[in-house]
């Protein structure tokens, strides 16, 4: 059995973790709060587009825009969205995995296949396995703005009109509640699932539908990229506060256990002790 | 005097909602008015003011990346980024056309060159809308 210091050392640096997870906890809990706002926010801007994409291309059946067109399919690019910092339980593992395994079974050869990165894990996750990254993006902020994410949006869509792949998977965590968080994998390019919404306005084209598209597609493609980060945040948060509070409440079950322990531990000494004076007067008699 | 509801929506959340008795802006194809009941448009927008007349006065708007969607009712400006008179950041904008002019300077490729052009119309855009209001 352990000593009575033993233990007692124990129960203190548990009680210290504990403390710190316990704060982590209660910081994942704000900034997720934030997030959730913060892809709430996004909704209304993210319909509406949708809705004159759907519109446009609705009313245009003729129009055939290079991002709208499947071609065949020589490089495909995969766009990955993991945190900058590991804590948050399966968070990043299970969206690198899922990754990993899709690109193994559909590519043979490593030119077939480009990674995007969001995200200090993924980076280093694909760089260390040797996987070409084409591009990436670190330490972006808790709550990202537009802007923060305007450049690698841009560059991501340019590169498919450019023809250096020829479609784009986007993979992230899509947020459903503070306890379930799904990897979801999503076609982002060539845009082929624009549902044409119900109610259809015949619009007047200011010069024309080519040149909006020409304008309207690409921001609709970034748009996208940016509503999958936001999703993504709001799940990490989700995730790590999840992560934190079970290491919260495993961290007060291992303080129980030593405690009930050390009580033993304690008792058993003094027993001990007290068996040993009334011994030794025995002796004495 | 009739209205028509204006409503500013960007990534980072709605800017601006409110009626309006017209609005006037800058879309690519040339200077637009629309007054209420115009026919149902699209139409994307430069990187400029947006004017809107309101019981006399007239709000301004600094939008970038844009596009108007016009309703007979409602219409919509979807922009990448827009902001009111009071919410331009007068040292963020001044700091960014100093780096744009800086960049366009000593410019190294055309890809460069371009993404400074912008920011620097950006900036300057950001600068005029917030003056107009002193």
């Amino acid at each position: 059995m352990a000593s009575l210091r033993d233990i007692k050392s124990r129960i203190t640096s548990t009680k210290k973790s504990s403390q710190i997870t316990k704060a982590m906890q209660m910081v994942s809990a704000s900034k997720w709060n934030r997030a959730e706002g913060n892809a709430k926010r996004f909704v209304p801007y993210m319909d509406k587009i949708q809705e004159v994409v759907a519109s446009i291309a609705a009313a245009s059946t003729s129009v055939k825009h290079p991002m709208l067109v499947s071609r065949p399919v020589k490089k495909t690019g995969y766009l990955v969205i993991t945190s900058d910092r590991g804590l948050a339980g399966a968070y990043n593992s299970s969206i690198l995995r899922h990754v990993f395994q899709t690109i193994k079974n559909r590519h043979k050869s490593p030119d077939e296949y480009a990674i995007i990165a969001i995200g200090r894990v993924g980076r280093d996750f694909f760089v260390n396995r040797k996987i070409n990254v084409e591009l990436e993006v670190v330490g972006l902020p808790d709550q990202p703005s537009f802007t923060d994410i305007n450049d690698l949006a841009r560059s991501a869509v340019g590169l498919f009109q450019q023809g250096a792949y020829d479609e784009l998977y986007m993979y992230y965590n899509h947020y459903v509640s503070a306890i379930q968080q799904d990897v979801t994998e999503k076609k982002l390019l060539p845009l082929t699932d624009i549902q044409p919404s119900g109610k259809m306005a015949s619009y007047e084209f200011e010069p024309s539908s080519e040149e909006i598209l020409e304008v309207l597609l690409p921001q609709y493609a970034e748009s996208l990229i940016y509503g999958a980060l936001l999703d993504g945040k709001a799940s990490e948060h989700a995730a790590r506060m999840t992560a934190m509070k079970n290491a919260t409440d495993n961290a007060a079950e291992l303080i129980n256990n030593l405690s009930l322990q050390y009580n033993r531990a304690r008792q058993a000494a003094i027993t001990q002790e007290i068996t040993e004076i009334v011994g030794g007067a025995a002796a004495l008699e | 005097m009739k209205t028509v509801k204006v409503s500013v929506v960007t990534p980072d959340g709605p800017v601006y909602d409110s009626e309006v008795e017209m609005i006037s802006t800058k879309a690519q194809s040339g200077e637009l008015g629309i007054l209420p009941g115009h026919i149902p448009m699209v139409a994307p927008l430069k990187i400029g003011a947006v004017r809107l007349k309101k019981g006399g006065q007239t709000e301004y708007l600094a939008v970038s990346g844009g596009f108007l969607e016009v309703r007979p009712d409602v219409v919509t400006i979807l922009a990448q980024s827009a902001e009111t008179t009071e919410d331009i950041d007068m040292a963020r904008a001044q700091a960014a056309k100093a780096r744009a002019e800086q960049r366009l300077q000593n410019k190294q490729d055309n890809i460069d060159a371009k993404r400074a052009e912008l920011a620097l119309q950006r900036a300057i855009n950001r600068i005029t809308v917030a003056e107009r209001k002193f």
